[in-house]
C-alpha cells in the first residue's frame, strides 16, 4: 500500500513504516522524526530535544534503535522504519507488557522513545545486568522512572525468554 | 444535552495510519477490574453527556459511569485519584468508571461547577478530597432515594453498593443505570455525611494509574499532538534577555525557505510560520539573526548576581519567625558557626516542549495544549485574543511534565498572537533551547546562617538569612500583608526542629529574570542550605547527624517516624567502606514530611555516584500509595538533577544553557536504587504526594559527600566542586 502526500513539484521520498510505504512531500534533510510527527502522522514517536541527546524521538531503524530526530529522510531509501506505533499489533510486545507491570511512565511523554531503547538493547542483551542497562540506556525520563523502569527491563528479558 | 453540532469539524482529527480519519480514539479495558480513559483525552463534545446526574457524573442504562475529572493528568495520578474517591462514596463498580477531562468551558458557563481546576501545589487530591467525596456521596443519595421512590418505601431501608440499591426488607434491587433519570431530579433536603477515613474501604489501595495503559503503545495524546485540517506550524525566538523587545530582522533570509508562509515580528519575539512539517519552520527560524533592545539587563552576568544578593545580606529583612532572643544566645555562646549557601537558577524542563495549538475564529477559539490549569489557560487565551471566555475552549491534553511550569499560560498567548495575523489554525512549538532559556526559572537564592552550639554541641539558637526573588510579582500578586513571601522562607520558616532562639528571615530582590513556581517552590533549594548548616554543626561536635535530628525533633511522633524509618531502613550506622558514605535530611513540604538517607561513593578522582536512596514520606493519608510511591522515586531523580548538575547560568542578561547538553539531567547511569516507605500518620490535614521528596535530597547527598571526603558543599550544583581526594 502507498498513500502519497504529494501535492506538487518537488521528488517524493518513500518511506517504509511499520510495514507501510509512504511518499511523503518534505526535502531530504528533514529529519525522520518531523516527516513521522507531520506527515506520515504517527505521534507517538516525540520531539524533546533534536539533538539526538533525550532519546524520546527513538524509532528502529532496520531493526536498530536511532534517534529519529537526526536521521534525515533522504538516507532511509529502502529503510525498514519502526515505530512504537508497529512494535506489536496488540500492544502486548513483552517489552511493553512489564512497561505495564511495574507502571514505568508518569507523564509518559519520553515512554515510546524508553520503550523502543529497550527493545533494542534486550536483543542484544538478552540476559542484561542492571550495569550493561545503565551503561546502554541513556534516554532521559524528566518524571524519573528509572527505578521502575530498570525492573522493567529485567521483567521484560524474562518474559522474552519464557 | 447541549451540543452545538455545527462546531463538530473543530473535533480533533488525526490521520491513521491508514490514512483515514480517526476521532476520539477509544481504548479497550486492558483488565476486567480497571478504570478507563480515552487516549485522547480531550473532546470538544465532552462537556455534556447523556445520562448525567451532575456536572461530574453520568450512568447510562448499561451501568457504565462517567466520571469527570476537573485536574490535570502529568503522571502523578490524580486523574485515577480523584475518581477513586467518587467511587468510594457512590459505591460503585470501579471497572465500569470511565474518566474525562472536566470542561473548563462548562466550568465557566456554570458558575465553576467544578471548582477551581489547577494541579500545583500538590493539591490536586488534598485540596479536592472532601469535595470529591461530598460529589460521590449526593450521587449515591439520590440513586438510592430514587429507588427509594419507584418501591415507595422509607430511603433509610435501602442501602447502595457495586452499583445496585436494595432494599433490604423486601429484597428488591434497581441497578444505577435504572436510575439516573429518576436520580438527576432528585434534590436532596441536606447534604449526605462523607466519610471519615477509618471507613474507606477502596481508597487507600494500590490501583493501577488508568492513563499508563496509553502511555505504552504511544496512542496517549499531548498537546503536541493535536492535528487540524489546514494547519500550519510555528516556531518562535523570543528576546533572549527577559524583558527585551525585538528592534528589527531581515526577513527576506527565510522567506525563500522551504515551506515558509509567513515571518511574524511580535513586540518581543520574531516567530516562523511554515506550511507540512514543523521542522521547515524551526530551519528558517534559523537564518533569522533578529536584533534585540535589551536595555541595562543585557550587561547582567551570574557573578555580578551573586556579588549583588550576598551584599544584600547586610540589608534589613522582613521576619518570617522569630523564637526566643537569636542575638543574646549568640553573643554568649561558646562555640558558633556561620555559612553562607547558594543555590542557582534553574529550568523546570518538561519532557514535552511548550507548545499550544490554536483555531481562532471569529467568535470562538479553541486550544490544544497541556496546562496544569486549565482554567487559567481559559482565561488567559480569551484575554489575548480578546474575545469572552465562554468562547474559549481549551482542550487538555495528558500533559508531559509541568512541574510548575506549565500554569503560566505565555505560550498559548504567543500561538494566538501568531494566529491572529496568519489567520489559520497554527501549532506552535518551542525548540528546546527556547523551553530552556524561556522559562520562568526556580529563584536564585543565598541563605546566610549563624548558630551558637552548647557545651552538648547543640545548637542554642540559629538564625537564617535569605535573599531571593519574588515569585508572586512573577505572578502578577501583590506581597503578602505580614511577613515575606512564604516561598522566600519555604523549609526555613517551618523548619521542625526545636531550637530555642531561631529568627527567620527574608529579603526580596527582584532582577529582570521572571521566576515561578518550580516543584516545592522554595524549599527545593532551602532545605539543601538548612540540612547542610545542621550537617555542619554536628560534624564540628563530633556528633552523629541522625542522633542530633532526633533530638531537635523530641516530641514530634511524626517527624521521628520518618526520620527514624528513613534511618533503619536506609541502614544508618552499618559500616561502609572506605569513600561510600550516608547523609540524611529531612523536611516538611506540602503539609507532608520526607526524610532521606543517600548512600554516595565519591572516587579519589572526585566522581560521585549515588547509590541508594531511601525514602521515608508521610502524606498524613494516602488516597492511592501507587502512585505516592512513584511520585516519591521521581521527586528523588528530580532534585538530584538538581543537585548534581542543575544550574541556569546568566551571560550579558540572557540564559546560557539551551538543550540537554549543557543542562544535563539524570540518566539511568546517575540514577540510585530508591526504596519508598510510606508512613501516614493521619491529623486533621492532608498531606501532598508530587513535591515533598524532591527538597531532602540535595542536603542528604552533600552531606554523604562531607562524610566521605570532608568536603562541605555551600553552593550547587555538586558537578561544579572539586572532590578529589587522596585515597588512603
Amino acid at each position: 500500500m502507498s498513500i502519497n502526500f504529494a501535492s506538487m513539484g518537488i521528488a517524493m521520498i518513500t518511506l517504509t513504516v511499520n510495514g507501510t510505504s509512504y511518499d511523503v512531500d518534505l526535502e531530504p534533510d528533514t529529519p525522520l522524526l518531523w516527516a513521522l510527527r507531520d506527515a506520515v502522522g504517527l505521534t507517538g514517536t516525540k520531539f524533546g530535544c533534536g539533538i539526538a541527546q533525550c532519546g524520546a524521538c527513538t524509532v528502529h531503524i532496520n531493526g536498530r534503535a536511532m534517534r529519529s530526530c537526526s536521521v534525515p529522510i533522504g538516507t532511509l531509501a529502502g529503510a525498514n522504519i519502526t515505530t512504537i506505533e508497529g512494535l506489536s499489533p496488540d500492544g502486548k510486545h513483552p517489552v511493553q507488557q512489564a512497561w505495564l507491570t511495574e507502571s514505568v511512565p508518569q507523564c509518559g511523554y519520553c515512554q515510546s522513545g524508553q520503550i523502543m531503547a529497550a527493545v533494542s538493547f534486550l536483543k542484544q542483551y538478552p540476559s542484561p545486568t542492571d550495569a550493561e542497562i545503565d551503561a546502554n540506556i541513556t534516554n532521559i525520563c524528566r518524571c524519573g522512572t528509572y527505578e521502575r523502569l530498570r525492573r522493567a527491563i529485567h521483567r521484560a528479558a524474562d518474559l522474552i525468554k519464557a | 444535552m447541549n451540543v452545538n453540532l455545527t462546531r463538530r469539524i473543530f473535533l480533533l482529527t488525526a490521520t491513521s495510519a491508514a490514512g483515514g480519519l480517526m476521532l476520539g480514539i477509544g481504548a479497550e479495558p486492558t483488565s476486567a477490574n480497571a478504570a478507563t480513559v480515552v487516549a485522547q483525552p480531550w473532546n470538544e463534545d465532552n462537556a455534556y453527556a447523556a445520562n448525567e446526574i451532575d456536572a461530574w457524573i453520568a450512568i447510562d442504562p448499561d451501568d457504565s459511569i462517567l466520571i469527570r475529572y476537573q485536574r490535570s493528568e502529568m503522571g502523578q495520578g490524580s486523574m485515577t485519584a480523584l475518581p477513586m474517591i467518587i467511587t468510594e462514596e457512590l459505591q460503585c463498580d470501579w471497572s465500569k468508571v470511565r474518566i474525562e477531562y472536566a470542561s473548563p468551558n462548562r466550568n465557566l458557563r456554570e458558575k465553576k461547577v467544578y471548582g477551581d481546576m489547577f494541579s500545583n501545589g500538590s493539591r490536586s487530591v488534598r485540596a479536592s478530597q472532601k469535595r470529591m467525596q461530598q460529589v460521590g456521596a449526593s450521587a449515591r443519595e439520590r440513586l438510592i432515594a430514587a429507588a427509594a421512590a419507584r418501591w415507595n418505601v422509607p430511603a433509610s431501608e435501602c442501602t447502595a453498593a457495586s452499583s445496585v440499591v436494595a432494599h433490604g426488607p423486601s429484597g428488591q434491587t434497581l441497578r444505577y443505570g435504572e436510575l439516573t433519570a429518576d436520580a438527576a431530579k432528585i434534590k436532596l433536603a441536606q447534604e449526605p455525611a462523607i466519610k471519615t477515613p477509618d471507613k474507606f474501604t477502596f481508597i487507600g489501595k494500590p490501583i493501577p494509574r488508568i492513563d499508563v495503559v496509553h502511555k505504552i503503545d504511544g496512542s496517549a495524546k499531548f498537546g503536541i499532538d493535536a492535528k487540524l485540517p489546514g494547519m500550519v506550524f510555528a516556531a518562535i525566538n523570543a528576546c533572549p534577555v527577559p524583558g527585551g523587545k525585538l528592534k528589527s530582522v531581515d526577513e527576506a533570509v527565510a522567506k525563500d525557505a522551504p515551506g515558509v508562509i509567513q515571518v511574524i515580528k511580535l513586540d518581543n519575539a520574531v516567530a516562523v510560520v511554515a506550511s507540512g512539517s514543523y521542522w521547515r519552520a524551526k530551519q528558517a527560524l534559523a537564518r533569522l539573526q533578529p536584533e534585540w533592545d535589551v536595555g541595562a539587563a543585557g550587561s547582567v552576568d551570574s557573578d555580578k548576581l551573586s556579588q549583588e544578593f550576598r551584599a544584600a545580606l547586610n540589608d534589613t529583612m522582613v521576619t518570617a519567625r522569630n523564637e526566643g532572643d537569636f542575638d543574646q544566645a549568640m553573643s554568649g555562646a561558646a562555640k558558633t558557626f556561620e555559612a553562607i549557601y547558594e543555590t542557582p537558577y534553574l529550568s523546570h524542563s518538561p519532557m514535552e516542549p511548550l507548545n499550544a495549538t490554536v483555531y481562532l475564529q471569529p467568535d470562538r477559539l479553541d486550544v490544544w495544549v497541556g496546562t496544569q490549569a486549565a482554567d487559567e489557560a481559559t482565561e488567559a487565551a480569551a484575554k489575548a485574543s480578546g474575545l469572552e471566555p465562554e468562547q474559549v475552549y481549551v482542550h487538555n491534553g495528558f500533559v508531559g511534565g509541568g512541574f510548575g511550569r506549565r500554569d503560566a499560560s505565555d505560550e498559548i498567548a504567543q500561538a494566538i498572537a501568531i494566529a491572529k495575523i496568519v489567520q489559520k489554525p497554527v501549532k506552535l512549538v518551542w525548540t528546546r533551547e527556547e523551553d530552556t532559556r524561556q522559562d520562568k526559572f526556580r529563584p536564585h537564592a543565598v541563605v546566610a546562617f549563624k548558630a551558637a552550639a552548647g557545651a552538648d554541641g547543640m545548637p542554642t539558637a540559629w538564625s537564617m538569612s535569605v535573599v531571593t526573588s519574588s515569585i508572586w510579582a512573577s505572578v502578577g500578586r501583590k506581597p503578602p500583608a505580614k511577613g515575606p513571601e512564604p516561598q522566600s522562607v519555604a523549609g526555613l520558616a517551618d523548619n521542625g526542629y526545636r531550637v530555642p532562639n531561631t529568627r527567620v528571615e527574608a529579603l526580596i530582590k527582584n532582577t529582570h529574570l521572571p521566576v515561578w513556581f518550580w516543584r516545592a517552590p522554595g524549599a527545593n533549594q532551602h532545605v539543601f542550605a538548612l540540612e547542610s548548616f545542621l550537617d555542619e554543626i554536628a560534624s564540628a561536635s563530633g556528633l552523629d547527624s541522625y542522633q542530633v535530628r532526633r533530638k531537635l525533633l523530641e516530641g514530634k511522633p511524626d517527624w521521628l517516624k520518618v526520620l527514624d524509618t528513613a534511618a533503619e531502613k536506609g541502614d544508618w550506622g552499618k559500616p561502609l567502606p572506605h569513600g561510600t558514605a550516608r547523609g540524611i535530611a529531612i523536611c516538611e513540604d506540602t503539609d507532608s514530611l520526607c526524610a532521606q538517607v543517600a548512600e554516595v561513593t565519591v572516587k579519589p578522582n572526585g566522581d560521585v555516584k549515588v547509590n541508594r536512596v531511601t525514602v521515608a514520606l508521610d502524606t498524613r493519608y494516602m488516597v492511592n500509595p501507587q502512585t505516592i510511591a512513584e511520585q516519591a522515586e521521581g521527586s528523588v531523580i528530580f532534585g538530584l538533577s538538581a543537585a548534581l548538575f542543575g544550574k541556569i547560568t546568566i551571560k550579558d542578561g540572557a540564559p546560557v544553557q539551551g538543550n540537554f547538553d549543557t543542562y544535563r539531567m539524570v540518566r539511568l547511569a546517575e540514577a540510585p536504587k530508591i526504596e519508598v516507605h510510606l508512613v501516614p500518620s493521619g491529623g486533621k490535614v492532608w498531606g501532598g504526594a508530587g513535591e515533598p521528596a524532591t527538597p531532602p535530597i540535595a542536603g542528604a547527598v552533600a552531606n554523604a559527600i562531607f562524610a566521605a571526603t570532608g568536603k562541605r558543599i555551600r553552593s550547587l550544583p555538586i558537578i561544579d566542586h572539586d572532590l578529589s581526594y587522596t585515597a588512603v
